[in-house]
């Protein structure tokens, strides 16, 4: 199927001649959700202003559904949301009209019973008629969400959509942006809690210095790169790991007291023929325990990698 | 064309108005009251009669200009520039709407108050003087086209500028002493022949010219003249708006 969004050979430098987008190939399947991750500077907020319209690609073409979003604007624009990074909101207006307009300057006819839903699911309903000024910051967050869902958008940029907001709050957002991706709408996020992208992504994508550094299936991402650790907590301390198991990366740790064995997701079956190895080497242990690394682990690494 | 936006903007921007009523429409007519008290008053005693009119009435075509031009510019920059000043610009950008669009709605909605505002000094002078328009729909034209000119020409100083200073700076270095040396309080027939001649350089003569003219058929120059300058204006303008969006210039990064 035809990506909901393909971007090649994008660049963008800002009139600083700072290049803050170096090259970008990037596609968005249609339905899926796509967490951008990538340390602070390193171009997200500019890859999303190029795709929405805010911000003029130096060079490269971005597609929407097929269509150019420079020559094709309109159709390009209709289809999407963009919920910005930044708190910007009006002052003085209410909830109410503020949304209202937010779905006129999408073209779209009036549709309050849209808002209305639109309201609720964000728990903003009761606030309809407050002035925007006297709404909480994590109020003015949802009410950009709703501004960027009142004219039913196909695809929805959410930048940084869960700083400053409560743990409460992140899992409303969450249970909403899956059932929205449930509805068929795709669903583009950046974030700095990598547990967010682990909980909710379908693929991953890390930028670092304006440049794609890995666009990856989630899970295939956590197989394929994600380490896992085996640790035993043994009987009696070891001074040195004994000659008989060089052939497996282990270590010593905790005063020689526990014996840590990292291994690949798929050569699991290394475990037994270790613990078999144990065995046949005298070595007993009181306890065992596994652990895998996360996204978070997995991303300090590429991007250090690269500085 | 997007209708629904068009009328989202413009919705918006007079709502804006009501929120600020009293900014909006009541100190313009307090400012417009204490002219007529100062000028029409104080000066009216001495002048009397300017070509046959009574010195009060004879000023209000120039004091609606007056506040037409302040206005519209100030409506008009205002409401482009807070946006950009805010970050809310950014929902403008994203949205399937072309240029062409935001001008109209902008602009339209900018002309909208400064012609009630027009409207609103009429009928307060009104109260003051007795007046009389002897070219209705030319009187309508005018108002119409100026408050279009100068809410146009607001909206480029708008885009234009990048702080407060800026904005304020083209209305106070320019703007505001053309209209007071644009005849709004006298006719410039009254000046010495020097000074005449200088006034001809000054576009504002011209637009208070035209309006006075369809009031009570008095014109320091001819009627033609006085639109044929607006329309220039008006086109340069809008030639200028092109050019602004054709390259994204101060909008976009
Ligand atoms: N208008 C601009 N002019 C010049 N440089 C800019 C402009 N906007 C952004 N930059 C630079 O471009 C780079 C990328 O910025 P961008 O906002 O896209 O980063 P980001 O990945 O969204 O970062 P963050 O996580 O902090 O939001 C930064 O180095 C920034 O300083
Ligand atoms: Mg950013």
């Amino acid at each position: 199927m035809e990506p909901i969004i393909r971007v090649t050979h994008l660049s963008k430098t800002y009139a600083s001649g700072f290049r803050a987008l170096k090259d970008i190939d990037l596609e968005i399947r249609r339905g899926e959700i796509f967490a951008l991750l990538g340390p602070n500077g390193a171009g997200k907020t500019t890859l999303i202003g190029t795709i929405c319209g805010i911000v003029t690609p130096s060079a490269g073409t971005i597609l929407v559904d097929g269509r150019d979003v420079l020559r094709e604007y309109r159709a390009t624009r209709s289809l999407i949301g963009l919920v910005p990074q930044e708190l910007t909101t009006e002052a003085f207006e209410s909830v109410w009209d503020n949304v209202t307009f937010s779905r006129g300057l999408f073209g779209k006819p009036p549709d309050p019973a849209h808002l209305e839903k639109v309201l609720r699911d964000l728990s903003l309903w009761d606030r309809k008629d407050s002035k925007i000024v006297t709404l909480s910051g994590g109020m003015k967050r949802r009410l950009l969400i709703a501004k960027a869902l009142a004219h039913e958008p196909q695809v929805l940029f959410l930048d940084e959509p869960t700083a400053g907001v409560d743990v409460e709050l992140r899992r409303d957002m969450w249970a909403l942006v899956r059932a929205l991706r449930a509805g068929g709408v795709t669903i583009i996020l950046t974030t700095h809690y990598i547990d967010e992208a682990e909980e909710m992504a379908d693929r991953v994508g890390v930028i670092n210095k304006g440049e794609i550094v890995l666009v990856e299936d989630k899970v295939e991402l956590m197989r394929k790169l994600g380490r896992k650790q085996l640790t035993l907590h043994l009987a009696q301390p070891l001074e040195r790991v004994p000659p008989a198991l060089a052939a497996y990366r282990l270590e010593l740790a905790n005063r020689g007291s526990d014996l840590i064995y990292t291994y690949e997701e798929r050569d699991r079956a290394g475990i037994s023929a270790l613990l078999n190895d144990l065995a046949a080497a005298g070595i007993r242990y009181r306890d065992l325990h596994t652990t895998q690394s996360s996204l978070e682990d997995i991303f300090v690494g590429l991007v250090s990698e690269r500085r | 064309m997007n209708v629904y936006a068009i009328l989202a903007i413009y919705r918006h921007e007079m709502e804006r108005t009501r929120r600020t009523i009293m900014q909006s429409v009541i100190s313009p007519v307090i400012s417009t009251s204490l002219y007529f008290i100062v000028f029409g008053a104080a000066i009216g005693e001495r002048i009397q009669q300017v070509e046959g009119v009574s010195y009060g009435a004879f000023i209000v075509p120039g004091l609606i200009m007056l506040s037409l031009l302040t206005q519209s510019i100030s409506n008009a920059s205002f409401a482009i520039y807070f946006p950009k000043f805010t970050g809310t610009i950014y929902e403008l950008l994203s949205a399937p709407v072309s240029y062409f669009e935001v001008v109209l709605s902008y602009v339209g909605a900018a002309a909208t108050k400064s012609i009630l505002l027009g409207l609103i000094i009429l009928a307060t002078a009104g109260l003051f003087v007795p007046l009389r328009v002897e070219h209705p729909v030319w009187m309508l034209l005018f108002l119409v086209l100026t408050a279009a000119t100068f809410s146009l020409f607001g909206f480029i100083i708008g885009v234009w500028a990048d702080g407060f200073e800026k904005l304020q700076l083209i209305p106070l270095l320019f703007v505001t002493p053309l209209t007071f040396l644009g005849g709004s309080f006298y006719s410039i027939h009254m000046l010495p022949p020097f000074w005449r001649a200088v006034s001809l350089f000054n576009p504002v003569v011209y637009l208070v010219s035209g309006f006075r003219w369809s009031f009570y058929g008095l014109a320091d120059v001819s009627v033609a003249v006085s639109l044929a300058m607006i329309l220039v204006f008006l086109a340069a303008s809008l030639a200028v708006v092109a050019w602004i969006f054709r390259t994204g210039y101060r909008l976009k990064t």
